[in-house]
């Protein structure tokens, strides 16, 4: 590996020098409080664009040479290095990041010849373009790329868009969980996952929760997967004891150590990808693993190698990737006002976490939500939507009016995704469409029916906790 | 029924009605076409009004001054000079301002209180001085408690410096929580013992949650709490993860402090 490299550039009369990649990088990258609060953003607004300028200069094959976070010091580094595939490289090695943007505008970069480069892409190179491209570039590429997983469902189809129920509650209550789950499939969502955040991350609670998912799925033949969404330790414990774990969630990050805040490995990641491929619960596709990310997690865990939040949150993807996951979402607004501070920046980070998790072959999908002291409102949450749907993401979490009890923040609604399909003419993932139509929830157009006042067989868990 | 209007048969109604007893999701809304029907919008924007309303309506500190009668107040700021910079730079907002903490006043204490805007100044309001006077009361005549600060945007580790600045012992930081959409008037309150600004985690504190009568935890069991693990901190010469395990136990009562008893005040 080379040392690192200062890049300089001159507009308006001054001279701007940035010392390493990830300064460069940093000070590019759009504005947003994280990069601030970790004391990295450029220091004006010229500044930021004249590392942009010098950003553009830099040869995609310098990213090869100047790792951000120390190759010594890091196995997400050596794993991005280290699988780096050299032939799928070689169309795109003599660009430079503004070359690169370029190309992957042009009508040559299409859906097959995107996938073909994907395995020579860093999660660095992908950052950098990012920080070059406005929001309808990242819109424009990203829809482009086909990335198609399945388990007992196929998500990520052309002119598909599934979606996670997400039937929280705060004490885990199998009744109010049910209830919620009921509300969800009467509104068409659950075709991606029914996933649960579980209050404790007690193998009780867990077991209990996976057992009630795994009733009402098999009971209605729902072509769908479940997951309470605990420690990958805990998951892969449960199904040595015989639970019924469809999908292995964990949390991940950019950084050996944001990832060792979360306790977790890479080596325990394959300890856990071997058992899930183990299972063999699927029934189309064997993908069966399930991870969140978001910007701000590494400086939040003080583990960010002076590297920017977008930057950092690329590197996840890396480690997503290499398990082969049917479900990658980024929980876009969560992390609170320090890190994306209103809607604007939510949405940017929105655009560019999707747009850098598909150019690196990830089932990408997304939680648009924020916290109440976020400067948002459900009309960032709307016009996040449809960007998101117009750029293809593979799915969205929904809850409940939009409201989630237990994690106390704001997400999309099942009535959101509803109005995301009838837009844009998207449908659910073929095999829950099949089974929505076979239990007359399809109406003769396709969309979801409204149900309310109709004496549907659904409806019939409802009246069981009703009683 | 058209397609596209709302209307629930009274057999629904009655289901959904007695789901909700089991949560408090907002389930079985109806439709509007594919959207939510306008009362149900409203609601929720209503909720959401109350929520960001709590966290930027401006901190009264001579609110809770005037509901503690008889006990002395100090007011400070944080190093966050406006809510714009508080929500954007923790940091800071766990930092005193510096001409603020040269003027604290200095002794002898067992116990500071202080009294954070947070994320809820409405909590801090409507809650604050109710559980100090409570709790005040609970600990008795022995227990030297310093005049109490009234901070202004500030975060829980505010403080640690406050303690440490004063040389208390412990310190109960009594904070509005972030507003949610069921609640926008949440109290948290925090212990600490012989708290170090820059050391101490949040691991190192004990931490009670939702105080806002009458649908959250009262006064009265937030200060018995409060004061029960008060006495076992002094006992044991800690907060935190290895005091975790007593918070159920009943309250016990206040031990005679340590013969050197207080933080180090370098």
């Amino acid at each position: 590996m080379s040392a690192m490299s200062t890049y300089t550039s001159t507009l308006g009369g001054h001279s701007y020098r940035f010392d390493s990649l990830a300064r460069l990088l940093a000070a590019a990258s759009p504005e947003r409080s994280g990069d601030r609060l970790a004391g990295l953003a450029a220091d004006s607004a010229r500044e930021r664009v004249a590392a942009r300028w010098a950003l553009a200069d830099v040869p995609l094959a310098r990213f090869l040479a100047e790792p951000v976070v120390p190759y010594e010091d890091d196995d997400v580094t050596r794993l991005i290095l280290d699988t780096h595939d050299l032939a799928a490289f070689a169309p795109v090695a003599g660009l430079t990041v503004g070359g690169f943007r370029e190309w992957l505008l042009s009508a040559e970069a299409d859906a097959e010849t995107l996938a073909a480069v994907e395995p020579g892409l860093t999660p660095e190179m992908v950052a950098a373009v990012s920080k070059l491209m406005g929001n309808a570039d990242l819109v424009a590429v990203a829809r482009k790329v086909r990335v198609v997983t399945s388990f007992r469902s196929t998500i990520g189809l052309p002119g598909r868009l599934a979606t996670r129920l997400q039937p929280n509650h705060p004490t885990d209550d199998p009744a109010g969980v049910a209830a919620a789950l009921l509300d969800g499939l009467l509104l068409g969502s659950g075709d991606a996952v029914i996933g649960i955040n579980p209050a404790t991350d007690s193998p009780k609670a867990v077991r209990d929760l996976l057992e009630l998912l795994d009733e009402v799925i098999q009971r209605y033949r729902i072509p769908t997967q479940s997951c309470v969404l605990c420690h990958v330790t805990t998951s892969v414990d449960l199904m040595e004891r015989g639970a019924p774990v469809d999908l292995v969630f964990q949390s991940i990050a950019g950084t050996q150590a944001a990832n060792a805040s979360f306790g977790v490995t890479l080596g325990l990641l394959d300890e856990a990808y071997e058992a899930a491929g183990k299972l063999n619960r699927g029934t189309v596709g064997r993908n069966a693993l399930y991870f969140e990310t978001g910007q701000g997690s590494a400086l939040s865990a003080d583990a960010h190698h002076g590297v920017d939040q977008q930057t950092v949150e690329a590197r996840a993807y890396a480690v997503a990737r290499r398990y082969d996951p049917l479900l990658v979402n980024t929980v876009v607004g969560f992390i609170g006002p320090e890190y994306l501070y209103d809607g604007r920046q939510i949405l940017r980070a929105a655009l560019e976490d999707h747009f850098c998790g598909k150019l690196l072959g990830l089932p990408m999908g997304l939680d648009i939500c924020y916290t109440n002291h976020a400067d948002a409102d459900d009309d960032d949450v709307a016009t996040m939507l449809t960007m998101l749907g117009v750029a293809g993401a593979s799915f969205v979490i929904c809850t409940p009016g939009g409201d989630d009890i237990m994690l106390n923040y704001q997400s999309a609604s099942y009535h959101d995704a509803l109005y995301l399909r009838e837009v844009l003419g998207l449908r659910p993932a073929p095999e829950f469409e099949a089974w929505l139509e076979g239990i007359g929830l399809l109406d003769e157009r396709g969309a979801i029916r409204d149900v309310s006042g109709t004496a549907h067989p659904l409806t019939a868990i409802g009246k069981e906790l009703a009683a | 029924m058209t397609e596209g209007q709302v209307a629930l048969s009274s057999d629904d109604l009655t289901m959904w009605a007695a789901l909700r007893r089991h949560t408090q999701a907002r389930i079985g809304l109806g439709r509007a076409g594919s959207a939510l029907p306008t009362h149900h919008r409203l609601e929720l924007q209503a909720a959401h009004a109350a929520a960001r309303d709590a966290v930027h309506s401006p901190f009264a500190p001579e609110v809770v001054a005037a509901a503690l009668p008889g006990m002395p107040t100090v007011r400070v700021r944080s190093a966050a000079g406006d809510r714009l910079t508080y929500l954007q730079r923790p940091d800071l907002g766990r930092r005193l301002d510096d001409i603020d903490r040269a003027h604290l006043p200095g002794g002898d204490w067992d116990v500071v209180f202080v009294v954070a805007d947070g994320l809820s100044s409405r909590a801090v309001h409507e809650h604050a001085a109710p559980v100090v006077r409570a709790t005040v009361e609970r600990l008795g005549v022995g227990v030297r408690v310093a005049p109490v600060i009234l901070a202004e945007q500030a975060r829980v580790a505010l403080g640690d410096d406050v303690a440490h600045a004063m040389g208390a012992t412990m310190v109960v930081v009594l904070i509005g929580e972030r507003p949610g959409m069921s609640a926008a008037d949440s109290l948290g309150a925090y212990l600490t013992y012989a708290p170090l600004p820059g050391t101490t985690t949040d691991a190192d504190r004990n931490c009670l949650s939702n105080i806002r009568p009458p649908l959250g935890l009262g006064y009265e069991v937030a200060a018995g709490k409060l004061v029960g693990l008060m006495g076992r901190a002094r006992e044991l010469g800690l907060t935190g993860v290895g005091l975790k395990d007593e918070l159920d136990s009943p309250p016990s009562p206040l031990p005679a402090p340590p013969p050197e008893g207080g933080p180090p005040t370098g």
